[in-house]
């Protein structure tokens, strides 16, 4: 790890307001972050604490109410729909806790997605050989276990090559066996490739294999602490 | 293929059963444009073709006797490219084998040369060159087994002929043969025979002269003028009025089914495909809805909208493909076996039969367009969907308390019936669209009937009501009304009643109509003249009875004096007084009564047609002695003639009706089967629920059940609705200076068209209910909405 990292996401005082009707919700009150490059964040913090909204703004799946989000140079809260998407395509992969697999596609299919419109994807077989599915190719979301769906995403996730890797509760939905070797596949990734990865979670036990680890609450960032020493997934307690 | 397609394919290939249809809906309109268009284009090219090189002539007129040396003058006439006369008259034939008298309309044929215009085209055998040869049309030969050296008789102007057939042809003027009187063609009772001309002329006392012109006329000529140059000549020779090609018969027939074709090509296909496009947006939006979170997915992996709306446009293209696949195949098949149709009621010696590429091409276009169409608005919701959003599950819909729940909680409704309310509350949108859906089918059916059951009302008021005789014998001249007392004598006749036709000109100021006056002794009970609601009435004394629909075009009321120029007998013309006027669907009818007739025109009782009642056994016998009768140019049989016109309804009933309902069970299918399966997977969880809370099958199934089926109920008073919105419309669209067709709704026609949707909603429901007897419990709570 170099000395001065390079940035790959700033927020300067990020706000998101939801107004359903009647009262605001502020899921994001006035956000104050920078990730750097290569390194694997781990974002804490309760329910409700607006972890997911930052995640869907630094990705491009959602605009800000307020403040500015840099991805390096790219200011993205100056960008329209088009822009945001053309910036997902060919940068961002995301894996969501319930894997958001097609189900009427195979797991090389769900992978084919990405590759389909990437712009310098790797091969889709090679994708999952990665994630260690190299014989489940031919399987639909349905013949597999939750561990073997949320590989595939992953694997769906790598296969463009991204810079940055957005997980949200990557585990959530997974026993602590399964649980482990998703968290696996995510740091080799991570260790091989120096994909920024940023993943959100609620078990803090997580947070030992990240190099940084943000708190969350009521919106805020409630203090960020870096890692010198990381432990490995299977040294983690659920 | 790229992932994206091939996702497109598995979720077609689920869907298949609702794709398909809708697939078939839209097929019907792509098959009937292609039927209507084909047929269309191809009698248009083959009349065109047929008229052209046979030279079907432009113009016509008849006369009762003008000399040949006219001819060179009618040439004369600006516009007027060439000219044939000819003699042609009405003979009553003794077929052999036949017991019924036959009736054939008999014209001369040229002795040095081939005819210029109306060219017969020749099937079997030679043109008739001897005295006693003949040539006839090749349906009359065909119906009644005749071959070439055949022979019958005709009883020509008095005189008993026997012929020998030496050929048998078709004419460009009878591509459709109807007989005097007649309602359908019959080729078996009524033919066209072209014998030599100095006989004919001879038979019929017309040496030196025609009654029969025939023109044609130069690119630049005005018709209407050339009709008023030839009446001014004819008129002194008893010219009966020029006319064009839109009053010959035959041409009138065909051109009718033309127009009648295209007037289908153009209502009809446009429902099915308005629809097709209904059930595609219904399904489609519904798609989008359940496949928010794989858009959401599609969005967050980089697709733009523009990509992730083309997929599910490309879902409805693919649906109308196979709409149009299957309708071009359909179509095809149809347009041929129409053709095949055609080709036997109208007598055309070739068909040019194509379908033109441009026709496949449209109607391929305007399935897909409509598709789009439909698709359009589930496309652009896939489109707005916010990918953030997209991904989380939706929230459950907002049901409110409404009156109508304090109305449900006071009547202690079950809870399942509860269930079936709300939701047509929760999305009144959708359940209108539905009713709308269904009401549309019972629509249909109710439009079918109705032509029929006015027609049904038409051919009651004109046949059991007003022509009530079996027959009636038609004489060559007018002949004194002793001949009344002659018709008593013949075998089997039990009652004889006097009756004449005059051709004439009623005129008030410049408005004028050429009409035929019928002429009826006073307290006639064979033929009568009957209104609209049933009621015979008698013309009154010293006067003429009218119409309403002919007292509105010359703009006459009672009172009013009209001129009437006869075109028969002395041409004279008189003053009547309009002494009254009946609502009647049929003709421009006119009528007085036959003593103040004779009395204008100051001479004795006198007839032209006898209107018999026959006694049944006796009909062998009546035969055999009319067919010796002197002076007979006709007979015709009304109870035939009803007979055959009501077979040909019946068949016609039966099929239309059978098609109309077909069409509502594909479209009470389309809607009923897509909206139940929308409304299943929509409920699946709930369902699952109460399956789970312990609820039998059978309750379960009421909810699906019963929403579907409440809706088909409550669509029916609509689609009467909007069915007799429809025959109204059709009433009115078809009412024409001939005719007005009344508006017949019978509770009958509404009953069998509820039925027919009701059940076609409750097979389609019960088709999805399968699936609810199969849910999987676990697996259904288990997947994510
Ligand atoms: N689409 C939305 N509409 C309204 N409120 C929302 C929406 N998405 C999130 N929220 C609210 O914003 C807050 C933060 O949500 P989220 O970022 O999902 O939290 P976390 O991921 O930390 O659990 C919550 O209070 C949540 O209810
Ligand atoms: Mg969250």
């Amino acid at each position: 790890m170099a000395d001065r990292p390079d940035t790959v996401f700033r927020t300067e005082g990020l706000t998101k307001v939801y107004d359903t009707g009647g009262a605001k919700v502020h899921a994001l009150a006035g956000v104050d972050l920078e990730l750097y490059a290569g390194e694997l964040s781990v974002l804490l913090g309760p329910s409700g604490s607006g972890k997911s909204t930052l995640l869907n703004i630094l990705g491009g799946l959602d605009h800000a109410t307020g403040g500015r989000v840099w991805f390096r140079d790219l200011e993205l809260t100056r960008l329209g729909d088009r822009a945001l998407t053309r910036y997902r395509r060919n940068h961002v992969g995301f894996i969501f806790q319930f894997y958001n697999l097609v189900p009427s596609l195979s797991a090389r299919e769900n992978v084919q997605l990405v590759t389909d419109v990437a712009p310098n994807p790797m091969d889709a077989a090679e994708a999952l050989e990665r994630v260690g599915l190299k014989h489940r190719l031919d399987h639909f979301p349905a013949e597999m276990s939750g561990g073997e769906q949320q590989r595939v995403a992953i694997a769906r996730a790598i296969a463009k090559r991204p810079e940055v890797l957005l997980c949200d509760e990557p585990t959530g939905a997974l026993d602590s066996k399964t649980g482990v070797q998703v968290l696996e596949v995510l740091r080799e990734i991570n260790d091989e490739f120096g994909t920024s990865t940023v993943v959100i979670t609620h078990n803090a036990g997580i947070r030992a294999m990240a190099h940084r680890v943000v708190r969350f609450a009521d919106g805020r960032i409630a203090s960020v602490e870096v890692n010198d020493t990381r432990v490995a997934p299977h040294e983690i307690s659920w | 293929m790229q992932a994206i397609d091939i996702k497109l394919m598995r979720d077609f290939r689920r869907l298949w059963v609702q794709g398909l249809a809708i697939a078939v809906v839209l097929a019907c309109g792509v098959a009937i444009l292609l039927t209507a268009f084909g047929m269309h284009t191809a009698l248009t090219d083959t009349r065109a073709a047929y008229y052209e090189r046979n030279r079907f002539a432009e113009v016509f007129a008849d006369a009762r006797r003008a000399p040949d040396r006219l001819l060179p003058e009618i040439r004369e006439i600006p516009g007027v490219y060439s000219a044939e006369a000819r003699v042609q008259g009405m003979a009553v034939l003794d077929l052999p084998g036949r017991v019924a008298v036959a009736m054939g309309q008999m014209l001369s044929w040229p002795a040095d040369d081939d005819p210029l215009l109306n060219v017969p085209i020749l099937r079997t055998g030679l043109y008739p060159a001897r005295a006693g040869e003949v040539m006839v049309t090749t349906s009359f030969a065909e119906a009644n087994g005749f071959r070439i050296g055949d022979t019958f008789h005709a009883n020509l102007n008095g005189q008993r002929r026997e012929l020998t057939i030496t050929g048998t042809a078709l004419s460009p003027e009878f591509i459709y043969t109807i007989g005097p009187g007649a309602l359908m063609p019959d080729n078996e009772g009524f033919g066209i025979i072209w014998m030599p001309e100095a006989e004919l002329e001879a038979a019929f006392d017309m040496a030196g002269a025609f009654n029969h012109l025939a023109l044609r006329l130069t690119a630049d000529a005005v018709e209407a003028d050339v009709l008023d140059a030839l009446d001014a000549l004819l008129d002194p020779y008893g010219g009966l009025g020029a006319y064009g090609r839109a009053q010959q018969v035959s041409d009138a027939f065909v051109s009718a089914e033309i127009d009648q074709l295209r007037g289908m090509a153009v209502v009809v296909p446009p429902i099915f495909f308005a629809i097709s496009a209904f059930l595609v947006g219904m399904v489609m939006s519904r798609i989008v809805a359940l496949d928010r979170a794989e858009i959401g997915l599609l969005k967050a992996l980089g697709y733009t909208d523009l990509e992730i709306s083309l997929h599910y446009l490309l879902l409805a293209a693919l649906i109308a493909v196979i709409g149009v696949g299957l309708g071009w195949g359909l179509g095809t098949l149809l347009a041929r076996a129409m053709a095949w149709q055609y080709a036997r009621f109208f007598e055309f010696p070739y068909l040019l039969f194509r379908v033109p590429s441009w026709v496949y091409a449209m109607s391929g276009l305007a399935a897909l367009a409509t598709t789009m169409l439909g698709a359009l608005r589930a496309a652009l919701m896939a489109a707005r969907l916010a990918p953030a959003v997209a991904m989380q599950p939706p929230a459950p819909p907002v049901f409110r308390k409404t009156i109508l729940d304090r109305v449900m909680a006071a009547a202690r409704l079950k809870q399942t019936t509860i269930m079936v309310l709300r939701s047509l509350i929760r999305w009144p949108v959708r359940s209108a669209l539905t009713m709308l859906g269904l009401g549309a089918a019972t629509a249909a059916v109710i439009s079918a009937s109705f032509m029929f059951d006015a027609l049904a009302r038409i051919i009651d008021l004109a046949f059991n009501q007003s022509y009530r005789q079996d027959a009636m014998v038609l004489f060559a001249d007018d002949v004194p009304d002793t001949a009344l007392s002659d018709l008593m004598r013949l075998p089997g006749v039990m009652q004889a009643e006097a009756q004449q036709f005059h051709a004439a000109t009623l005129r008030n100021g410049p408005r004028e109509k050429r009409v035929s006056i019928e002429a009826r002794p006073e307290g006639a009970t064979l033929s009568r003249v009957i209104g609209a609601d049933g009621t015979p009435i008698d013309p009154p004394p010293g006067g003429i009875l009218l119409s309403d629909r002919l007292a509105a075009q010359l703009e006459v009321g009672v009172g009013d004096t009209l001129e009437v120029e006869f075109m028969t007998g002395r041409r004279e013309t008189h003053e009547m007084v309009v002494a009254g006027l009946v609502e009647q669907y049929f003709g421009l009818g006119a009528y007085v009564e036959i003593g103040y007739l004779d009395r204008l025109f100051r001479r004795a009782p006198t007839m032209s047609v006898g209107n018999i009642l026959i006694d049944e056994p006796d009909l062998p016998a009546l035969h055999a002695a009319l067919q010796d009768t002197p002076r007979l140019s006709g007979l015709i049989l009304m109870r035939e003639n009803r007979a055959a016109f009501e077979d040909t309804i019946s068949e016609n009933v039966t099929v239309v009706n059978t098609v109309y309902a077909v069409i509502a069970i594909l479209i009470t299918v389309g809607v009923a089967y897509n909206g139940a399966r929308i409304q299943l997977s929509e409920r699946a969880r709930e369902l699952a629920s109460l399956r789970i809370l312990g609820f039998t099958r059978a309750e379960v199934s009421r909810v699906l059940v019963g929403e579907t089926m409440l809706l088909a109920l409550l669509a029916q008073p609509v689609g009467w609705l909007m069915g007799a919105w429809i025959a109204r419309a059709l009433a009115s669209s078809f009412t024409s200076d001939l005719y007005a067709i009344p508006l017949v709704l019978e509770p009958k026609s509404f009953a069998w068209a509820s039925l027919v949707v009701l059940a076609a909603s409750l097979g389609s429901v019960m088709i999805v209910r399968r699936r609810i007897d199969r849910m999987d419990l676990v697996e259904v709570m288990k997947t994510r909405e």
